[in-house]
């Protein structure tokens, strides 16, 4: 029994709607916790209160924003085995550890010191309460890293192998796992894009209070700090961007061209699509605006490589997939022999017996492509009887779905440069002090507060869909995947998530809106700025804050 | 029986440490759901209502963490109980889910707004969030004592299906052992009320502890009694301990009126687990009435884990037995993760767990004493 179609497409769409709700609220914790630190040590290096004004303001934002945080992240762990546990079981050897050990050593961290952090200001010393502050902030991040190591495995599997006796991969390498290059590189990545999504926000909402001359003096420095924090990040986001790019050429060929609306082998020095309308069934692109050599420059750094396109990738498909059959077959008959005598589980006894011996050595020579010799079992469910139809089928489904993924990683990327160059320009205007004088900065600036959201899922899109049409990459198809569910019990919980996870963002934002609308309570600063309330901001001296 | 191999031992360790994630979820997350539970019937005004989230508010998200911790340890350390529990769950483990995850808001949002009707909402949102996942908790032990109807279909991997409907998990002997669930984690949650409350409150809170362990005690005794009779399982057979861990290869499994008993029959030293949770019951109602918060709290802790142990001992080594195809019934030797993975974990757990229980401790430390209405309110971010 295998799950229906229907019950993988309904398992897809309600695992990607949590995860993208969940990675609503995570960007900006990761970001806001770092942003809380910063302003935390400077008000315990200072002592001056201003800081804690501040500390307190967008810690209670923080803490509106963590509550959802940790309760979507509750389902993203349950998920798994609840709606995957075919991939539960052949991947949880490998992939469960990264996920316990952000348990361990992470979310335990943030989660218990968190508490601490909002409750504890009576309680703990100024230092004490700061050192709670970093922890969080340290904690919130390892938990990024841990489940970007999980992600990592998922994208480009490595130190496991398949172990036919248990019919699962196993761990072989620990250290492989963790050093994966893919989340090395991503969790920067991803984690400094959460760092320019908080920025966005502390900008927007600081730029909001000084359209309206409010806590000018909080405002002012929370932008100051936010668009240096954003400015730093973003240029970060856009270097790692352009290392993933380059990892996922090397290892994720097909997420590339797809990204890329590459349907054709280009030789170098290939061109870039900078826009382009991809065409899934006639496999090409209808339109598309091309920038010559740039293509090469981005993925191969440098100016002669080609870049390998769909065409060819499906051929490769199709000789892998061909070269699997034997390893699945090998694979079925071992097991019909231990089902027969388990005592063949048994490494000693084994050794004796010739059928096995045969079918374990078919089985290594071709386990490589054993994944996709699964991916051919959707069209052919006896695999060795598969018609030259049925591999063609499965390779050309072996290409994600292009449209999507041009897009998104498109949407992604312009975002990115968008908020470069308002970060900068933030940046300077703060460091000018000239950011009270541009009223169009200040209209743009909580308008913008989305793009950082956006991007964050946009980026998130790209690098899931592009790994379709498999949970691991190469390993292990999605359709298999997928728990034994009937529809029914997928509407059920679909409807209860959506109904539920509806309430919680109108919730959410109302508290948001209204916190942050409410503004801080200041405790009468001591900085000139709140003396200064009234005066226009042009007629103000550039250098008040600088003094402070 | 045989010598054991290091991936033998290896899986004991394992199912050891995941009783010590049991406990400590049940004995920390259960006591802040506790107080969830208890909060609309504890607290009369709005007041006494904070001043129990705030007994408990510095703690309950670091607590929950043992929760999502022992969901971890079971992904990393028993993948395929993972799988087919949660799946096989499917409705229930939603209910879980769904209860569990309005927590986190009713906590950080209940007091945001000065509104009788809103506050009024998210106290209910906490009662269900107390109350389902230790109902839910307890549950799942009963399902394993009784067995669950799945089984194992081999596509090149295997692929667990499950056959029975959500009903069948709420089966009489569940919901009994989910209600005992729920009188621990009232005790602990009221134990912790009557430590650190003051005045009219924290009587109420000391009277329902001397309620809860009496009525835990009369459902620990009633299940005691259903296990003696109900049908257990058991090997027919020799198992490999070291056996590679793969389900569908099969076990010599059968049910048996009483066998749940037989770990008893032939380690008689385990009875000390059962005795140990009516001890510390009694205890904790000595405790309670002589006032001493301390002792009644430990006396909950130790309750918790005598009433876990009784359920380990009686069901090992099965972890989730299956009364559909019995030889498919995972057990402690075949449901694991390979022995580098366990390794490894082990490693993470040992440098890891006694560190939690150090900065935990601290926080409890630095947080003690009362918590009094006056310090609510004058407190920006309390709950």
């Amino acid at each position: 029994m295998v799950p229906s179609d229907l019950v993988v497409e309904l398992s897809r769409w309600q695992f990607a709607a949590t995860a993208l709700y969940h990675f609503l609220f995570v960007p900006l914790t990761l970001g806001l916790s770092f942003i809380l630190v910063t302003m935390e040590t400077v008000y315990v290096v200072t002592g001056r209160q201003i800081y804690k004004d501040m500390v307190m303001f967008w810690g209670k934002l923080f803490a509106i924003n963590f509550a959802l945080g940790v309760a979507t992240g509750l389902t993203m762990e349950f998920e798994f085995g609840t709606n995957w546990s075919t991939y539960s079981y052949y991947m949880g050897d490998i992939f469960g550890a990264p996920l316990a050990i952000e348990g361990l050593m992470a979310f335990f961290m943030e989660s218990t010191f968190v508490g601490m952090m909002l409750l504890g200001w009576h309680r703990l010393t100024k230092v004490q309460h700061l050192t709670v502050t970093w922890l969080v902030a340290l904690g919130s991040n390892l938990s990024a890293l841990w489940i970007l190591v999980a992600n990592g495995f998922m994208q480009d599997p490595r130190g496991g192998t398949f172990n036919p006796f248990t019919q699962r991969m196993e761990m072989t390498n620990f250290m492989q796992l963790i050093m994966n290059p893919d989340a090395q590189a991503k969790f920067v990545h991803t984690s400094l894009a959460g760092y320019v999504t908080a920025a966005m926000f502390v900008i927007g909402i600081s730029a909001w209070y000084l359209a309206r001359k409010r806590h000018v003096e909080l405002a002012r420095r929370s932008l100051r700090m936010a668009s240096l924090f954003g400015v730093i990040s973003v240029i970060g986001v856009i270097t790692l961007g352009d290392a993933l790019g380059f990892i996922d050429g090397g290892h994720q060929p097909t997420k590339l061209a797809a990204m890329e609306g590459l349907w054709h082998t280009e030789k170098g020095p290939a061109s870039f699509n900078l826009i382009a309308f991809p065409n899934q069934e006639a496999q090409k692109n209808d339109f598309a605006i091309k920038i010559p050599v740039l293509l090469s420059i981005l993925v191969k750094h440098d100016l002669t490589s080609g870049v390998t396109g769909i065409n060819q990738l499906e051929q490769e498909a199709v000789a892998r997939i061909k070269n699997g059959i034997p390893a699945l077959t090998a694979l079925e008959s071992i097991q019909n022999q231990l089902s027969k005598n388990p005592a063949l589980a048994n490494p000693a006894k084994r050794a004796n017996d010739p059928a096995l011996q045969q079918a374990l050595t078919q089985f290594d020579a071709h386990k490589k492509d054993l994944g996709y010799a699964f991916l051919l079992k959707y069209y052919a469910p006896n695999v060795s009887k598969a018609t030259p139809a049925q591999i063609e089928l499965a390779a050309k489904k072996s290409i994600p779905e292009v449209w999507i993924i041009f897009w998104a990683f498109r949407i992604m990327v312009a975002l990115g440069f968008l908020m470069l160059f308002f970060l900068i320009w933030a940046t300077l205007l703060s460091l000018r002090g000239k950011e009270m004088t541009s009223p169009i900065f200040l209209k743009l600036a909580p308008w913008m507060i989305p793009a950082g959201f956006l991007a964050c899922e946009m980026g998130w899109v790209t690098a899931e869909m592009g790994r379709q049409p498999w949970t691991v990459y190469e390993q292990l198809p999605t359709w298999i995947s997928a728990s034994t569910h009937s529809v029914g019990y997928m509407v059920f919980s679909l409807i209860g998530f959506v109904t539920l996870y509806s309430i919680f963002i109108a919730v959410e934002m109302y508290l948001m809106f209204k916190f942050a609308r409410k503004g801080p309570d200041e405790h009468g600063s001591t900085g000139g700025g709140g003396s200064l309330a009234g005066v226009p901001a042009f007629a103000r001296p550039i250098q008040n804050l600088n003094h402070d | 029986m045989e010598v054991l191999t290091a991936y033998a031992i290896l899986k004991i360790v394992w199912w050891i440490l995941l009783g010590v994630l049991f406990a400590g979820l049940a004995i920390m997350v259960g006591m802040d759901m506790g107080v969830g539970t208890i909060l609309r019937f504890i607290g009369r005004t709005d007041d006494e209502r904070r001043v129990a989230l705030n007994i408990i508010g510095p703690h309950w998200d670091g607590n929950q963490v043992w929760f999502i911790l022992g969901g971890g340890a079971i992904f990393a350390a028993w993948p395929t109980i993972y799988g087919t529990a949660f799946s096989g769950l499917y409705v229930v483990m939603l209910l879980l889910l769904w209860s569990m995850i309005v927590r986190p808001l009713g906590f950080e949002y209940r007091s945001k707004l000065p509104s009788a009707k809103w506050r009024n909402i998210w106290d209910w949102t906490l009662f269900i969030s107390g109350f389902v996942p230790m109902l839910v908790y307890g549950a799942a032990f009963g399902n394993v004592m009784v067995g669950f109807p799945f089984h194992f279909s081999l596509q090149g991997t295997a692929i667990s299906v499950y056959t029975g409907s959500f009903i069948t998990l709420f089966n009489p002997f569940a919901v009994l052992m989910g209600l005992l669930s729920v009188s621990l984690s009232v005790y602990m949650g009221a134990a912790m009320v009557m430590g650190r409350a003051e005045g009219a409150m924290k009587e109420r809170a000391r009277t329902l502890v001397t309620v809860a362990g009496p009525v835990a005690l009369v459902l620990f005794t009633i299940g005691g009694v259903w296990v003696a009779m109900m049908k257990g399982f058991t090997f027919s057979g020799p198992v490999d301990p070291g056996m590679p861990a793969n389900p569908t290869i099969g076990l010599p499994v059968v049910q048996e009126s009483g066998a749940w008993l037989s770990n008893f029959k032939h380690v008689p030293i385990l009875w000390v687990l059962p005795l140990l949770t009516y001890l510390a019951v009694i205890t904790g109602f000595i405790g309670a009435r002589a006032d001493r918060f301390q002792l009644t709290w430990w006396a909950g802790a130790v309750a918790w884990i005598g009433v876990l142990g009784t359920v380990a001992a009686a069901t090992f080594p099965f972890m989730m037995p299956s009364y559909a195809d019995p030889a498919h019934s995972l057990t402690i030797w075949n449901s694991g993760s390979s022995e580098l993975t366990l390794w490894w974990m082990l490693g993470w757990t040992l440098v890891f767990v006694p560190a939690i229980l150090i900065y935990t401790s601290w926080c409890f430390w630095i947080m003690r004493g009362k918590v009094s209405a006056e310090h609510v309110q004058a407190d920006d971010h309390a709950y």
